[in-house]
């Protein structure tokens, strides 16, 4: 396993922030971490990254604990954090240049350290900027700068905390493009955090959904799809009244339905529940303090 | 190649690129505005006596102002570098990278000898058309000036590190360091001779390095009769030497923990803070 994680717990003072967390992730496996804002995303990723210690809790990130971890361990992480502005002054292959000689110490016949830094920028999408100063490059350059920085090192297990944050949908499209190609090509192992699901369910082989500091669901996106499949929402109105029932079966209680009120009945709407409404419930059942039943049933 | 010499390499070519950069950019009119500075200072003072002396006022306070640059320049420029790479998330890249924080310390190190030694220029270089005081000090005098700077420098970048390190923001490192700097600079007898001060005064600047910083210049640069104007009537490079080198023992004993300890706990979330803090900041 690239990532181990079991029991993982934060405490900042007397707030827990992360109560017991569980999560595995193999070699090359792309996992996102989706969770809403203060959900714990960034603190568990930069546990994992070495930045910060759990308060309890066994965590493993290349077979190291991030605690100790040395600088060769360091070596073969990339890390990608959510708001990087510095080195404004530099340009953009001067500053990944200058932190991809850091690298070659650790390059070995196996994996060849780092990236060549013109191949870099052209993967990233930048070679037309390669020479502007770093303080000139618009939000979503910046970010693309941050990730090329972030795997200049070749690395075999990269982080991407918010990736695509203040991406227009294009930089976006791109950006999926590129960790899938770092995904197959490398076979990097990536753990992204993200408040989008569908960012999670393009991108990711595997969903963690992490609310209130615990993973409520974990499984990739078409076994999260299929927990919820056959739930649909059947509204409808009759003599006047309005009525919304969730039914695993919309079929069955339609018919159901017309078996007991022959007439008097109008405005039948029968909608499918999307990912996005299990995520939306998962999560606000989650946060309104509801026991824990159904995250058992859907894992 | 060895990972930490080869980031140690790195660091000096961080260091030297990032000199670079501040030259081409709008920093340069600090040192435009010193240089300025001190030529009106060392202009109004060309005829003016000191008490005992032969020497104008000018003469004293050349070698006392390159002095007095250097510890000011090694408290304040790592304590605002310091501090504005955390915010900006400079240090918490250094982190990310293998061995990237000693390529980052010998890269700030660089840069603050690279700026002092331009500070250094700018006021001297003007300086001499006004007091030539490089005339008759000999090849001695500068190697002496030249020892003196660099235990200026020395006992005082590590509490620069230490100051950059404590403070939460650019502002309150600016603020703990330049603050008490400007204190010590007006009674050290940098831009007049201390002996004008009150007794108290006279012992509070001499346990600081900026009045030491100055008298070392003073010793190496002037000739032996101009000791007569010092508080004493002599150098007294001992005493000198025992000041600055306590403060940078001390410093450099103090400062690796607390700059490991502030790199420890650097993480994302607490620079998203200071950011989120720098912006709600009133302008």
């Amino acid at each position: 396993m690239v990532i181990e994680v079991r029991d993982l717990r934060m405490r900042y003072g007397t707030t827990d922030v992360l109560h017991g967390v569980d999560f595995t992730a193999g070699p090359g496996e792309v996992v996102a971490l989706l969770g809403p804002n203060g959900a714990g995303k960034t603190t568990t990723i930069e546990i994992l990254e070495g930045f910060r210690l759990p308060s309890d809790g066994h965590v493993r990130v290349l077979g190291v604990d991030p605690a100790t971890g040395d600088e060769a361990w360091r070596a073969r992480l990339g890390v990608v954090l959510q708001s990087w502005r510095d080195h404004g002054r530099w340009k953009v292959r001067e500053l990944l240049h200058h932190l991809g000689r850091y690298y070659t110490s650790y390059s070995t016949s196996h994996q060849p350290r780092p990236f060549d830094t013109d191949e870099l920028i052209e993967t990233v999408g930048l070679t037309e900027h390669a020479h502007k100063k770093i303080s000139s490059l618009s939000g979503g350059q910046r970010r693309r700068l941050d990730v090329a920085i972030g795997i200049v090192g070749k690395p075999d297990l990269l982080f991407l905390d918010e990736p695509t944050a203040g991406f227009d949908p294009h930089a976006r499209r791109d950006f999926h493009d590129l960790v899938h190609r770092l995904s197959d090509l490398e076979g990097m192992t990536i753990l992204l955090t993200t408040h989008d699901l569908a960012e999670a369910e393009k991108l990711a082989d595997r969903i963690l959904v992490l609310a209130g500091g615990r993973i409520i669901a974990d499984g990739s996106p078409e076994q999260l799809s299929r927990q919820v499949e056959g739930k649909s929402e059947v509204r409808w109105t009759h003599d006047g009244s309005r009525h919304v029932h969730t039914a695993d079966d919309a079929t069955a209680f339609v018919r159901d339905l017309f078996r007991q009120h022959a007439t008097g009945i109008s405005e039948l709407e029968v909608r499918r529940s999307t990912l996005e409404d299990t995520y939306m419930a998962l999560v606000q059942r989650h946060e309104s303090g509801q026991t824990s039943e159904e995250e058992v049933a859907l894992r | 190649m060895n990972a930490k010499t080869q980031a140690i390499r790195l660091g000096v070519d961080r260091g030297v690129r990032e000199f670079r950069h501040s030259m081409g950019s709008s920093d340069q009119w600090y040192n435009v505005f010193t240089g300025l500075a001190a030529l009106t200072v060392l202009w109004f003072q060309r005829d003016s006596s000191v008490e005992g002396s032969d020497l104008s006022l000018a003469a004293f306070t050349l070698p006392s102002m390159l002095g007095m640059g250097m510890v000011f320049g090694a408290l304040v420029g790592p304590a605002g570098q310091l501090s504005t790479n955390r915010e900006d998330g400079t240090l918490l890249r250094a982190k990310a990278v293998p061995h990237g924080m000693v390529g980052y310390l010998v890269g700030r190190t660089v840069q603050t000898s690279l700026d002092s030694l331009s500070g250094l220029l700018v006021v001297l270089v003007p300086g001499l058309f006004l007091v030539n005081v490089l005339a008759n000090a000999g090849v001695d005098g500068v190697l002496g000036l030249i020892a003196v700077l660099a235990l200026g420098m020395a006992s005082m970048l590590p509490w620069g590190a230490v100051a950059g390190s404590i403070t939460k923001s650019p502002g309150g490192a600016m603020g703990i360091t330049m603050l008490p700097m400007m204190g010590l600079i007006a009674i050290s007898g940098i831009f007049y001779p201390i002996t004008a001060m009150p007794g108290w005064l006279q012992g509070v600047a001499q346990v600081f390095p900026v009045y030491w910083a100055g008298h070392g210049a003073r010793a190496a640069l002037l000739p032996d009769s101009a000791a007569a104007a010092e508080l004493g009537g002599s150098w007294r490079i001992l005493e000198m030497v025992g000041v600055l080198g306590v403060w940078a023992v001390v410093g450099f004993l103090l400062a690796p923990t607390i700059l490991r300890r502030m790199a420890r706990r650097e993480s994302g979330a607490e620079m998203e803070q200071r950011r989120q803090a720098a912006l709600q900041r009133v302008r």
